[in-house]
């Protein structure tokens, strides 16, 4: 169904003006658009996109979290993961429509704030406006009676202003009747800071990202690193690192203890560490968990810890590999019971007799119907299960495979043989079919250790502190605007002033107000003659106050 | 580091005897509100003269009777505060550390905020207590909530919280939430009051429903404004503090973990929520959904985020 609208030639047009040039038309155009864009409307709907963008950021696995958990989710849900990941979902936070959201809303809030900020500057320079013409039409006015002459009842009202920190003018031409006041510019002042300081964070952070990066590796104790990216197992830099800009350091791991409590929570994790440029004698420190090692733009973070267990390889050829060891990683934090592996591709003479353990550790093992598992985090029966495999390992034929896992592609394919399988404790062996004599001599500890260098890191602190300065200011400060205007009482003796108050921010206007109201009866007090009546509601004249 | 039983049980007995004074102040403010004065017909009275603050400057002389549910609400109320206040006390004595390692005591700590937010509005405006009842029967739910759900035994702080910013991080953490709390209850009771006020204009509403004896919607509205206005810098201190906490204990001082994006989102709300009270078209009703939803989001961030994803956070997990 079509609806026609009713034809528009039938009402009589209305005289056109010449039509604006199409530079013009673009122009309001654009301005209206700027507009649009800059208004407080708009910057609501914007917060409101920006939170909503964020949200799939926290529901979804992310890859700068966790690869493996995208890893997961896509074999989890084959179908749907490549549509969400074309959407960006598992980058939400470095995703171009998050991207245009914040980056729209900071351009809104720039476009917003300048104009208030160029108001504001100039609003400092001038004086503040004229009184309006009724005073008691402010939400906040009274009427105050004073023996004194106009001029000087306004002296009296001006110096008690003055006092309170107020930027005063007077007014009213000859007559100088007429009185205004202002304070609180700091409230704006604290408004425009805030936001600007929103822009400087963005700015620190984008920097941050740009010339930033973050290696992590795990050393075992007695080995160490440098800071160079073909080091880390893991690195992510930002676009404009160069591998020479690195900062030189290099780090060994001397020792590292973990304690727990009866209950055994963790109670602290410690690492000596010794560091300093390639080459340098090192520097002894300790780092732990809320203790990084900070140097040089660079801080050293103690992530993760974790066993390492020792072997002692000895073929009936006559090779002998004493204490080889690997990094286990711990599948379980509570009972640091601990999987991997170890590759000894150059073991045997050829390339088909390599060796590799697959194991299971348990810094206290319990074995239970021939299953070992861990039953206490800390190393007091240490134990392993090993299945040892011979064969060709397939390090070299260009597939990625982990380190810490032997490639079941090479299993399944017959290519890896398992020739035995153990329980052992420290001492024991493991004799395999050939001869081979495979002994858990013991274990080592590992700690996992991030390098990270941020140079924005200062500047977003900064602006952190910026923001929550001016955001203070801003909402606790209030903007106050005092007029006062006298004229001759009705009864001819003395003099009426009227006083009015205009508040921005803040609470308590009014009560504010009757505590002004109240100070400045006593300041007309004070300066009135000694002899007339008590001013209505005031405090006593103050005799210490000597009159003018 | 051993936790001491006695002063665990104590904490824990304490902690039922709050949900019993609480619920005892619950029934209280019901009585002043059920047999008080209409504070409507009051402002009435008044007149249409004085249209500033007619519910909260005018306290319309109640009954003496009512008077006293109110002063007897109040004071189980406060002796309830006292004794939530020792739950954490004597928690943090058993286990010799401040009392929010985990959810339970975290939690705790919010719904003790809340109450004593509410205590100092309406010890400084006494008309406020009218709102008591939907104070205090949210805080006993809460509290009956935290007991069954989160509750944790004492225990001692794993390594990573282990450090000084836990006072700082998480103290503000609380109180802005608990603060975030009575705001949002207001901004609730403002809609529902707005409501019930279209519906006695249009003769579809009696006027002597509790409803109709709160504040006018204007003044609940302003507690709702003041109360996010206090909470939010201390919100985005509670943050910061965060941000500076995780650069040294987790290597960078933001990752979008979880708590961390929902903390963000929670601070754009509540910044929607003061630009939505100065923007025209955004005053009043649709203002008061955005203070809401942000109480619905710090909510989620508690409960969500701790029980059901995980992340850097989880510690902070039920056991
Ligand atoms: C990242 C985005 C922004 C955040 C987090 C933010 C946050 C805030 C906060 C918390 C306040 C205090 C409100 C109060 O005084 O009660 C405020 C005030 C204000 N904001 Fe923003 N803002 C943002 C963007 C903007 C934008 C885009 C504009 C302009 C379109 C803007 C204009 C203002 C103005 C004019 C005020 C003062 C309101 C008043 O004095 O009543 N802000 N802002």
């Amino acid at each position: 169904m079509t609806v026609t609208a009713p034809p528009r030639e039938a009402a009589a047009p209305p005289p056109r003006p010449a039509p604006p040039s199409a530079g013009r038309r673009a122009a309001t155009l654009l301005l209206r658009w700027w507009r649009r864009l800059t208004a407080m409307r708009t910057a609501i709907i914007l917060l409101f996109l920006l939170a909503l963008a964020a949200i799939p950021g926290s529901l979804l696995p992310q890859r700068s979290l966790s690869q493996t958990n995208v890893a997961r989710y896509f074999a989890d849900h084959p179908d749907l993961a490549p549509v969400l990941d074309r959407l960006y979902l598992f980058d939400v936070f470095s995703s171009p429509w998050f991207a245009a959201v914040y980056l729209l809303l900071f351009v809104s809030l720039v476009g917003c704030v300048l104009p208030r900020a160029l108001e504001h500057a100039r609003a400092l320079r001038r004086p503040p406006p004229p009184a309006p013409r009724n005073l008691l039409r402010l939400p906040d006015a009274a009427r105050l009676d004073s023996p004194l002459e106009g001029p000087a009842a306004l002296d009296a009202v001006e110096e008690e202003l003055r006092g309170k920190r107020y930027r005063v003018v007077r007014r009213g031409g000859g007559a100088d009747d007429e009185l205004s006041a202002e304070k609180g510019y700091a409230k704006e002042a604290g408004n425009l800071l805030f936001h600007l300081s929103l822009v400087a964070l963005l700015v620190a952070l984008a920097g941050g990202k740009l010339w930033g990066y973050e290696g992590s590796i795990l050393v075992t104790e007695g080995q160490g690193f440098c800071n160079a990216f073909q080091q880390y197992d893991t690195y992510s830099a930002g676009p404009l690192v160069e591998g020479g800009d690195l900062t030189p350091l290099c780090v060994d791991l001397e020792d590292f203890r973990a304690e727990y409590e009866d209950d055994l929570t963790a109670s602290s994790f410690r690492a000596d560490i010794s560091y300093g440029g390639p080459g340098e004698d090192g520097r002894p420190e300790t780092i732990g968990v809320n203790d990084p090692l900070r140097v040089d733009g660079a801080r050293v973070y103690l992530t993760g810890h974790g066993y390492a267990p020792r072997f002692t390889v000895a073929t009936p050829g006559g090779t002998t590999l004493t204490d080889v060891s690997a990094p286990f990683l711990p599948t379980n934090q509570s009972t640091m019971a601990s999987e991997g592996a170890l590759k000894l591709p150059d073991l045997g003479a050829d390339a088909e007799s390599q060796l590799a353990l697959q194991g299971f550790f348990a810094p206290t093992g319990v074995i239970r119907g021939g299953i070992l598992t861990s039953v206490d985090p800390r190393p007091l029966e240490p134990r392993v299960a090993i299945i040892a495999y011979q064969g060709y390992l397939g390090l070299d034929t260009g597939r990625p495979q982990s380190v810490y896992a032997i490639d079941t592609e090479q299993i399944a394919r017959g290519a890896l043989e398992e020739v035995g399988s153990a329980n052992l404790a420290v001492g024991e062996t493991l004799t395999l079919p050939d001869g081979t004599a495979i002994t858990f001599t013991g274990y080592s500890q590992f700690a996992a250790l991030q390098l990270s260098h941020d140079p924005g890191q200062g500047w977003v602190l900064g602006a952190a502190i910026a923001i929550l300065v001016g955001l203070l200011a801003m909402l606790l400060l209030r903007r106050e605007r005092v007029f006062a205007r006298v004229g001759p009482a009705a009864d001819g003796a003395g003099t009426v002033l009227t006083v009015g108050s205009l508040t921005r921010g803040g609470g308590e206007g009014t009560e504010r107000f009757a505590g002004l109201t109240d100070d400045l009866r006593a300041a007309l007090a004070a300066r009135a003659p000694a002899r007339p009546t008590p001013p209505p509601g005031g405090a006593d004249p103050d005799p210490e106050v000597p009159t003018p | 580091m051993t936790v001491d039983q006695t002063l665990e049980d104590l904490s824990n007995v304490l902690f039922s005897v709050s949900v019993g004074l609480y619920s005892l102040a619950v029934v209280a403010f019901c009585a002043q509100l059920a047999f008080g004065r209409r504070p409507a017909a009051a402002r009435e009275l008044v007149g249409a003269g004085a249209p500033a603050e007619p519910a909260l400057s005018a306290a319309p002389a109640e009954p003496i009777t009512v008077r006293r549910y109110g002063i007897a609400a109040m004071a189980l109320t406060i002796l309830g505060a006292l004794t939530h206040a020792g739950v954490l006390l004597f928690r943090g004595l058993a286990t010799d550390r401040l009392p929010w390692g985990n959810m339970y005591e975290f939690a705790t700590g919010v719904v003790l905020v809340a109450v004593v937010a509410f205590v100092v509005l309406a010890v400084r405006r006494p008309a406020l207590r009218h709102l008591g009842v939907f104070v205090l029967a949210p805080v006993v739910l809460a509290m009956v909530g935290i007991g069954l759900f989160l509750y944790a035994e004492a225990g001692p702080l794993v390594a990573a919280l282990r450090s000084s910013w836990l006072a700082v991080h998480v103290s503000t953490a609380i109180m802005g939430f608990g603060i975030f709390f009575v705001s949002g209850i207001a901004s609730v009771l403002y809609l529902l009051r707005l409501r019930h006020d279209a519906r006695v204009a249009a003769g579809t509403a009696a006027e002597g429903t509790l409803l109709g004896r709160l504040p006018g919607a204007a003044a609940i509205d302003r507690v709702a404004h003041r109360t996010a206005v206090f909470g939010f810098p201390i919100w985005t201190f509670a943050v910061i503090a965060g941000a500076i906490w995780a650069e040294s204990a987790w290597g960078r001082f933001w990752g979008w973990d979880p708590k961390e994006t929902w903390a963000f989102i929670a601070w754009v709300v509540y910044a929607a929520y003061l630009h939505a009270r100065t923007t025209a078209g955004w005053r009043g009703k649709p203002a008061a959904w955005v203070n809401v939803v942000g109480l619905g989001v710090m909510i989620f961030n508690l409960l969500y985020v701790n029980m059901v994803s995980t992340g850097l956070h989880s510690y902070a997990g039920v056991e």
